[in-house]
């Protein structure tokens, strides 16, 4: 009799323990996994500024701040891209991030390359992998003009998985 | 048990008392008291000691830091110049725990390796070396962590080479990237995981995992000095270390210990004096990624890795990345059961001898590589390094023009002239014995063996100037290079 007493409160508690560490754990890994709402919509048209500051024929540095900031993000939220002028209304916007590992390319417009302080990935100024170990080329910005400016869409950290 | 003496002094009735409460002598002698084999007591059991001894350094200055240190994105880097030169004593306790890291990395590699080599691993002692091997990744894991707290530019571009590791797994790669970083770039809250993770979540593991290891080496004993043709039986073992122990035991506080705490001291005053002469490491650039005149290089612990992603062969790249690791830890921790009996001694296993000294080998040459990445471009060398003089000495004007472009067309980035510039591309002082004119042009040209193709960045003029200049890098006593398919 006594027995089967403790039986029960052995059981009616698991039984309890199991239902609230479940109705704990629940809100635990929807916070967690809070970082992945929204992951798709993470990109926005951002402005790089007037057409003017890009020369016809010439790559450039243009820096942006992430949309998609915290208060707190500093400068951490500061992104820099290359921007290529091909042509008056033609151009190519390049993440710095080498498609290698991530590092930040650098532009040499005598040799017309871009080289990487990493791991010696090197592209060409349309982006295409040159030589040394990166699995494709550069990552490129989707762009629009509007007003006399020049806008990217971007806002995430470009990676083999997804791009900018 | 506190026995009753006739008339106990007034101090030894305290003691007694607080004894006969707190049962202190009882937890001396299951737990520092506790009896070892006398072989034991050697110069190559004090690693486990001052590991664990190095790991209280860390908690210790960890808590210093941790006063000061600004754990979000836009004050971090400020804050460790505030611990740099403003906190009374903030360098010298930043050095203190980076030295107290770099001292606890090794040494625990130290413990590793003795206890690979003496056979410890062996029955019974399998949970103890899987118990070790988990506090080994965990180290690991603080080390990396820990470069990411020192917010400056290689922590900023470190974080982006471990994501894009990452986000090579299948299917799931840009999930893991976000849930990491805590959002779509590196920034604010991905200081504050990294932070989380240094802070509260590794150093909790650890705790519970030294309470478990130590707790196995008490209630398996610590393993006897191996001597060579005295197999572990597992039927028999037991007995005779039991055996063993009331033959040769001495209680480890006092007997044995007297080694370990000589090694102890030795690595504090190592830390110590590493700290006051070296200083503390960083924090370099801040953690702007506008700022790209960057050279990002990891800390020492994994510089092989850094070395291997520039060298493996790219095909081989994903899958040697993301299976490599887990292969490795997976073998790692079967050790024992891979080899559960057996010799223990290193005399009778030279596989296992070989193996150590081929890891560690392969290990330091990666790192020493990775110091130097002979494999990077050299960023200014093209502006910056001198063209030697007797190369251009006596040289037509033509010549001098084709030095002129391979300076100013970033050539010594990649390719070295008396012994200046990168060491991507084979050095340029003899190439005109190894290649003719035609092979240069087309060389230039078209690119090819890892080399870029020039043809849309040079015109002909350039061209033919380069190739001029090119053809005349030999010494005199050795002849041109010639094409044998024409007279």
């Amino acid at each position: 009799m006594n027995n089967s007493r403790r039986k029960f409160l052995i059981w009616l508690g698991a039984g309890l323990n199991a239902i609230a560490g479940v109705l704990l754990s629940i809100p635990i890994i929807g916070y967690l996994g809070g970082a992945l709402r929204g992951m798709q919509k993470e990109q926005a048209w951002i402005p790089l500024g007037g057409l003017d500051v890009f020369p016809v024929g010439q790559t450039r540095l243009a820096t942006y701040v992430n949309p998609f900031r915290r208060p707190w993000d500093g400068e951490t939220a500061n992104t820099a891209c290359w921007v290529r002028r091909i042509a008056e209304n033609q151009f190519q916007v390049f993440a710095i991030n080498c498609a290698h590992l991530g590092c930040p390319v650098r532009w040499f417009p005598e040799s017309g390359l871009f080289m990487c302080p990493c791991h010696g990935g090197v592209y060409y100024a349309d982006g295409a992998r040159a030589s040394g170990p990166p699995p494709r080329g550069l990552y490129e910005y989707e762009y629009k003009l509007d007003g006399g400016q020049l806008l990217v869409r971007g806002g995430r950290l470009p990676t083999l998985a997804q791009g900018v | 048990m506190a026995e009753r003496r006739v008339t106990p002094s007034r101090a030894q009735s305290i003691a007694l008392w607080i004894d006969e409460r707190l049962h202190l002598s009882k937890l001396f002698e299951s737990t520092a008291g506790h009896h070892v084999p006398a072989s034991s007591a050697s110069w190559f059991y004090v690693f486990g000691s001052g590991t664990l001894l190095c790991f209280v350094i860390q908690i210790v200055t960890g808590i210093c830091l941790a006063l000061t240190y600004a754990p979000t994105a836009d004050q971090a880097w400020t804050s460790l110049i505030v611990l740099n030169y403003q906190q009374y004593l903030g360098w010298f306790l930043r050095a203190v725990h980076n030295w107290g890291s770099n001292f606890m990395v090794a040494i625990m590699t130290l413990h590793m390796i003795q206890v690979f080599l003496f056979g410890a691993f062996k029955y019974p002692r399998e949970l103890t070396w899987v118990s070790g091997c988990v506090l080994f990744l965990c180290t690991l894991g603080m080390a990396f962590t820990g470069q990411v707290l020192r917010f400056d530019q290689d922590a900023y571009w470190g974080l982006g080479i471990g994501m894009a590791i990452l986000a090579r797994t299948p299917v799931l790669g840009a999930v893991l990237t976000q849930l990491v970083l805590g959002g779509p770039i590196i920034a604010g809250e991905t200081l504050s995981r990294f932070f989380t993770l240094h802070v509260f979540v590794i150093p909790g593991l650890i705790i519970a995992l030294v309470s478990l290891h130590l707790r196995l080496v008490l209630t398996l004993g610590i393993n006897e000095y191996p001597e060579p043709g005295k197999p572990v039986d597992p039927k028999t073992y037991r007995d005779e270390y039991e055996k063993l122990i009331e033959q040769t035991g001495e209680p480890f506080v006092p007997n044995a210990i007297g080694k370990d705490l000589v090694f102890s001291g030795l690595v504090i005053l190592g830390i110590l004096a590493c700290a006051a002469y070296f200083g503390p490491a960083g924090p370099n650039g801040p953690p702007d990624p506008t700022l790209i005149q960057t050279n990002p290089r990891p800390d020492f612990y994994f510089l092989p890795l850094f070395s291997a992603f520039a060298l493996m062969p790219p095909y081989l790249e994903t899958v040697l990345i993301l299976v490599a690791p887990v292969v490795g830890i997976i073998i790692l921790f079967l050790v024992p059961f891979l080899s559960r009996s057996g010799e223990k001694s290193p005399r009778r296993r030279p596989f296992a001898v070989v193996s150590v000294i081929l890891i560690m080998l392969t290990l330091t040459v990666l790192a020493w590589l990775g110091t130097y990445s002979p494999w990077s471009p050299v960023m200014e060398a093209w502006s910056g390094a001198a063209t030697p003089v007797e190369l251009i000495r006596g040289r037509t004007p033509l010549e001098l023009q084709g030095a002129l472009v391979l300076q100013s067309k970033q050539c010594r980035n990649c390719h070295s002239l008396g012994g200046t510039g990168g060491m991507r591309g084979p050095a340029l002082d003899a190439v005109a014995t190894r290649l003719t004119r035609d092979q240069l042009i087309r060389q230039v040209l078209q690119g090819g063996g890892n080399m870029p193709a020039y043809g849309r960045n040079l015109d002909p003029s350039e061209v033919t100037a380069l190739v001029a200049f090119m053809s005349t890098l030999r010494p005199d006593y050795e002849p041109k290079a010639h094409d044998a398919a024409r007279k």
